[in-house]
């Protein structure tokens, strides 16, 4: 097994870890291929066990004989390992290294990882195309669903089944395809159950420098509009970002072309800005020495809540003209892959209440990121404490769920899940032991028969003991569309992830127990008193005298 | 009434400010204490603005839909109003701008203001707040403490209550000794003394030593308060000024204790920046909440620009490193600024608040504030502008002390009775003067004004309300609403108080809010909890004992399953 090569030390013994908030551990350190373990062979003291997929970056250092490993985790987490020997050190750290790097994704840890549960209802056939292709057609005939894409070859990020218009056949979906970046044609995102409108999204048309043009685009994204009604474009890129990618082949819909259409550019920033964004905001948190002034200055700089500011007014945008315009709308940016999932998927979240329970919002998850094509593989190769060349990763995902979280604040009551949820969602789409985040596409995961040989993040969270800490208490279906506040002060820095390892969270830990506390015993009591107004009734009507008062 | 030019104005519109697109017609009625707007609708809404809670009226450029006029609050509150005619706006402006400015003590709304209470109510309500019987809860007098005849009739100090707590071995001849010896009088006096360990909190003006200057008395007041705190070897004193500021004020012949003097003491300078450095600086935040749709690095500038989470974050590290020094070293502290009726009753309340639960209680917050502040003469009056004064006098000391309390709640979700709305409410009540209890600047003036008889007591209007106040997390067998708070005060533990300064976004901010979806359930699980005790009352056992199951339900806790959130804390 080559694992084995990469280990030249398995195990040390007297190595000390340190932890945020916990007491110092001393124990025999263990590596194996997919983890790093220590155990203070004591039953009462917590043992670690880190996936080596989690550790982002390590850092070390030497003390005479001794040395020190800092381990910076990707769910931003800094444990260090004080390893006495040089060379045990240095040979623990370059596994370490390799362990966490490697580079065949057959070699992680879903596939290797064998659940304790039971699984009851297997993740991988929760969510699939053909269902939600049901809910729709009983709203609409407007759709259909399309197989043209059934071996990857016209749109490799797509899958297999996609919902177009009806009256667009698979030969003009083919034509689109080569219009489209990356062969992404226009497919449907969400339906508008309220007033039948649509949300659809695509990859930038291929314009190039002469402004090409596609009758068959066109008509495909026309055939969406009502008669007499204009449809909207959002381009989630900047005007000037948008002019520039026609020389490279890229571009935007013409006036004169979609003269049914009105183009809004928004905008969203690209990968390598955002990770940038995460590296320095993640910074800025982890040092703890700053000064008001500073803390601020480096808040601001790190421009994260510019980009959850401006994500969130995209999708709030989407949002209104689809149920307050009355109006179909096409999201894409360049790829259609990061930016326009945020905007859609974030979108449904304002429009859609079942997109705020948790099956729902697996849906989303399932729907809009995992079979709309968002690359996680590449994203989420590395997280804030990356550094040297990078390889297309950016918090894409994070952003998304940091907008949710935000809306989640601003409507506590709204939301089926709470933030454990979010929280979780970011850990797994890092390091997993689960199958779910593997993988670029629907076309990938299928080569890698994920759903044949890994679990499913699904198969275990939807299990009932584990979902149970996942339920938000105050949760009050709401059927109405959300509006958040995008306002600056509306906005906050996300704790319970950013700062997490930072400070201890147990105050606020116990405030929402105390919440649980008390809707649970609201609810015991109603149930009590329902019983009893039960067995009331049930005596009045046998006829026996009562006298209450 | 003489003020009023034009009592009313018709088909005057309000501008709602969360949408300018949106607004209201109706009519404005200026009566001699407020500005009132009724609404032309079936539903008649009132809005009511007590003039003196009106900071400013501007008149910005005519439009052509109207004259407009914008009143600024000083809880921030900002109304807009367009009025048809021009002669109309310039008459209310001039109107407000003097109703909103009174003179005289006379003037202010308290003095009109007639709940219809009796005499007997009237009084018993000003007895509300028990300060001795603050003291007796403390432990104090005791062996080691008494209370001082010394200031009857203010003769010493005309700044502070007439009733003071002083060392046992403090002789009156010291008392007026190291009176003399301290700017305005304002000589050590005991604050807070914590029972756990005797150690206390004992507050003062600044010594006026100059460059080299002692006094005997002084000297030995402060080791009688060492002393008084039988275990401790030394003493802190704390300078809640920055040093140089307290290093200037020696050429005036004030200054800072001297250390070769005072024997076992511990000097320690915080930094809060004076009166003047604040007002600035809320300003600044003020007009941060006020700017229309703001980029998220405009915001974050302006934030950091104003300088104000810096001075919060001040006031908080003087609280908690007194506060520290007395649970957890046992060491007793005297606080001192200037004339210690500022930074100092800000520390000493902030490390009170951390130390003793009781003050995190409705009542005990209200205690606090009568004691820490309504007695030791802060000067409301001139720090809130009650009257036409002297514009440099104002400055936001309380607001600080209460956003200090805020940003609290926010690390510490249970462990206060009162919520959000308290602070805003008790924070509208010292500017608007609608109650008596914050007007003049001492006890000895509001004597002299008669506000006991003239006036009404804030506190059980408040008290009445509670239901309206009280943080449905709070639980007084909760972990956190015993003992100590010990916050953390790194820079991202303070977070700009929205509610505060940005009531434009008001509206938006009441969609949801998880403590009043908690407070309906609980006063949903009060009246089920009466109900099942009278189906208890059932006879012939029909009904199975639901009381004791209750009492299981409520003892078996949840674990957690390690559930973390932090909603509630927004």
């Amino acid at each position: 097994m080559e694992f084995a090569e990469l280990i030249k030390t398995p195990r040390v013994d007297g190595v000390v870890l340190h932890r945020p908030f916990l007491p110092l551990v001393e124990g025999t350190l263990c590596l194996t291929g997919h983890h790093l373990i220590l155990s203070s062979r004591q039953d009462n003291t917590e043992e670690l066990w880190l996936l080596h997929a989690d550790i982002d970056f390590i850092e070390k250092r030497f003390v005479g004989s001794s040395g020190t490993i800092i381990v910076k985790c990707k769910d931003l987490r800094i444990i260090q390992l004080d390893i006495p020997g040089m060379e045990e050190c240095l040979n623990i750290a370059s596994s370490i290294e390799a362990l966490s790097t490697l580079d065949s994704v057959s070699l992680m840890y879903p596939f290797f990882y064998r659940p304790m549960f039971e699984v009851i209802e297997d993740g991988w056939n929760l969510f699939l195309p053909e269902e939600s292709f049901k809910d729709l057609e009983s709203m609409t005939d407007e759709w259909r669903l399309s197989e043209v894409n059934r071996d990857f070859s016209i749109c490799p990020s797509y899958p297999p089944l996609v919902v177009v218009p009806k009256d667009t056949d698979d030969d003009t979906l083919l034509k689109v395809a080569s219009f489209r970046h990356g062969g992404r044609f226009p497919v449907l995102s969400y339906y508008h159950k309220k007033n039948g409108m649509v949300m659809m999204r695509a990859g930038q048309p291929l314009i190039g420098p002469n402004g090409r043009r596609c009758k068959e685009d066109e008509k495909l994204i026309n055939a969406t509009l009502r008669a007499g009604k204009r449809g909207y474009i959002i381009d989630t890129r900047a005007t000037a970002v948008a002019q520039q990618a026609k020389a490279r082949g890229g571009g935007f819909e013409q006036e004169a072309n979609y003269p049914q259409w009105r183009r809004i550019h928004k905008t969203i920033e690209r990968y390598s800005v955002l990770q940038d964004s995460l590296i320095k905001l993640v910074e800025a948190c982890n040092d703890q020495s700053h000064s008001m002034d500073r803390w601020l200055s480096k808040l601001e700089a790190s421009n994260w809540l510019s980009h959850i500011k401006e994500i969130l007014t995209t999708a709030c945008l989407a949002a209104q003209c689809i149920d307050r315009e009355g109006a179909t709308v096409l999201v894409h940016g360049t790829e259609g892959t990061d930016s326009t999932l945020q905007v859609t998927s974030l979108a449904q979240i304002l429009l859609d209440p079942s997109c705020r329970t948790i099956r729902g919002f697996q849906a989303l998850v399932e729907r809009e990121w995992l079979q709309a094509g968002h690359p996680f593989q590449h994203r989420c190769a590395q997280s804030a404490y990356s550094s040297g060349k990078l390889h297309g990763e950016a918090p894409i995902f994070l952003l998304f769920l940091d907008c949710t979280w935000q809306i989640l604040r601003q409507f506590p009551c709204s939301f089926e899940f709470n933030e454990n949820f979010l929280v979780l969602l970011f850990e797994h789409a890092y390091a997993t032991q689960f199958g779910t985040f593997l993988g670029n596409s629907a076309a990938e995961r299928a080569t890698l028969k994920l759903p044949q040989k890994t679990v499913s993040l699904w198969s275990w969270v939807n299990r009932p003991q584990e979902m149970e800490g996942f339920v938000n208490p105050l949760y009050e279906p709401n059927s109405l569309v959300i509006w958040p506040s995008v306002a600056p002060q509306s906005l906050q820095l996300w704790e319970g992830v950013f700062l997490r390892w930072n400070r201890s969270s147990k105050c606020l830990d116990e405030a929402y127990e105390e919440m649980v506390h008390i809707i649970e015993y609201n609810k015991e009591l109603q149930k009590k008193v329902n019983s009893l107004r039960r067995q009331l009734a049930q005596l009045e009507t046998e006829g026996s005298p009562l006298h209450t008062p | 009434m003489e003020n009023i030019r034009t009592p009313k104005v018709e088909h005057v519109r309000l501008i709602d400010r969360t949408n300018p697109r949106r607004c209201s017609v109706g009519t404005l009625y200026l009566s001699s204490t407020h500005s009132i707007f009724v609404e032309n609708t079936e539903a008649r809404r009132e809005t009511w603005v007590l003039h003196s809670l009106v900071s400013s009226v501007e008149r910005p450029p005519v439009s052509p839909s109207g004259n407009p006029l914008v009143i600024r609050c000083k809880n921030f509150q900002v109304f807009q109003l367009l009025i048809p005619q021009e002669k109309d706006c310039l008459d209310v402006q001039a109107s407000l701008s003097r109703l909103s400015r009174p003179e005289r003590y006379g003037e202010l709304s308290c003095f009109s203001f007639n709940p219809n209470l009796n005499k007997e109510a009237r009084d018993e309500a000003w007895s509300f707040i028990d300060l001795r019987g603050d003291y007796v809860r403390m432990g104090i007098p005791s062996n080691l403490w008494y209370i001082t005849a010394a200031n009857s009739e203010y003769r010493v100090c005309d700044t502070y209550p007439s009733d003071l707590y002083v060392p046992k071995s403090a002789t009156p001849s010291v008392i007026v000794g190291s009176a003399k010896f301290r700017s305005r009088g304002r000589f050590p006096v005991l604050s807070y003394y914590h029972r756990d360990n005797s150690a206390s909190i004992c507050r003062s003006s600044q010594p006026l030593s100059g460059f080299s200057a002692r006094s005997t008395e002084d000297e030995q007041m402060i080791q009688a308060i060492m002393k008084s705190n039988p275990a401790s070897e030394f003493m802190y004193v704390v300078d809640t000024r920055p040093k140089l500021n307290a290093m200037a004020n020696r050429a005036a012949g004030k200054g800072y204790e001297n250390e070769d003097h005072y024997t076992n003491i511990k000097l320690q300078f915080i930094g809060i920046e004076n009166i003047h450095v604040m007002r600035n600086s809320q300003q600044k935040i003020i007009d941060v909440g006020q700017v229309r749709s703001p980029s998220m690095g405009d915001f974050l500038w302006g934030l950091e620009n104003s300088g104000w989470l810096k001075h919060i974050k001040a006031v908080m590290d003087a609280g908690v490193f007194i506060a520290r020094a007395v649970a957890e070293e046992g060491i007793s502290v005297l606080v001192h600024c200037s004339d210690g009726w500022d930074r100092t009753a800000q520390a000493c309340s902030v490390a009170s608040i951390l130390l003793d639960p009781y003050y995190r209680t409705l009542k005990g917050f209200m205690v606090l504030i009568e004691k820490d502040w309504v007695a030791f003469g802060h000067k409301f009056s001139h720090r809130y502008g009650h009257l036409d004064s002297d514009p440099k006098e104002i400055s936001p000391v309380m607001d600080q002390f209460l956003e200090c309390v805020w940003q609290l709640m926010e690390q510490f979700p249970c462990a206060f009775e009162f919520n959000e709305r308290f602070l805003l409410q008790l924070h509208t009540y010292v500017y608007s003067c609608q109650y008596g209890n914050f007007l003049a600047n001492s006890q000895k003036e509001r004597r002299d004004l008669r506000i006991q008889e003239r006036t009404h007591s804030v506190w059980p209007h408040l008290w009445k309300d509670q239901a309206e106040y009280s943080n449905p997390l709070y639980r007084a067998d909760h972990s956190q609403t015993q003992g100590v708070l010990r916050p953390v005060t790194t820079p991202y533990c303070f977070k700009f108080w929205k509610a505060m300064y940005n009531r434009l976004d008001q509206a938006s901010a009441a969609r949801q809010s998880p403590a009043d979806c908690l407070s309906a359930v609980r006063e949903e699980t009060q009246q089920l909890e009466e109900e099942l005790s009278t189906h208890q009352e059932v006879p012939r056992g029909t009904v199975h004992s639901p009381t004791r199951q209750e009492n299981s339900f409520s003892q078996g806790e949840e674990d957690g399953g390690g559930a973390k959130e932090d909603d509630q804390s927004q």
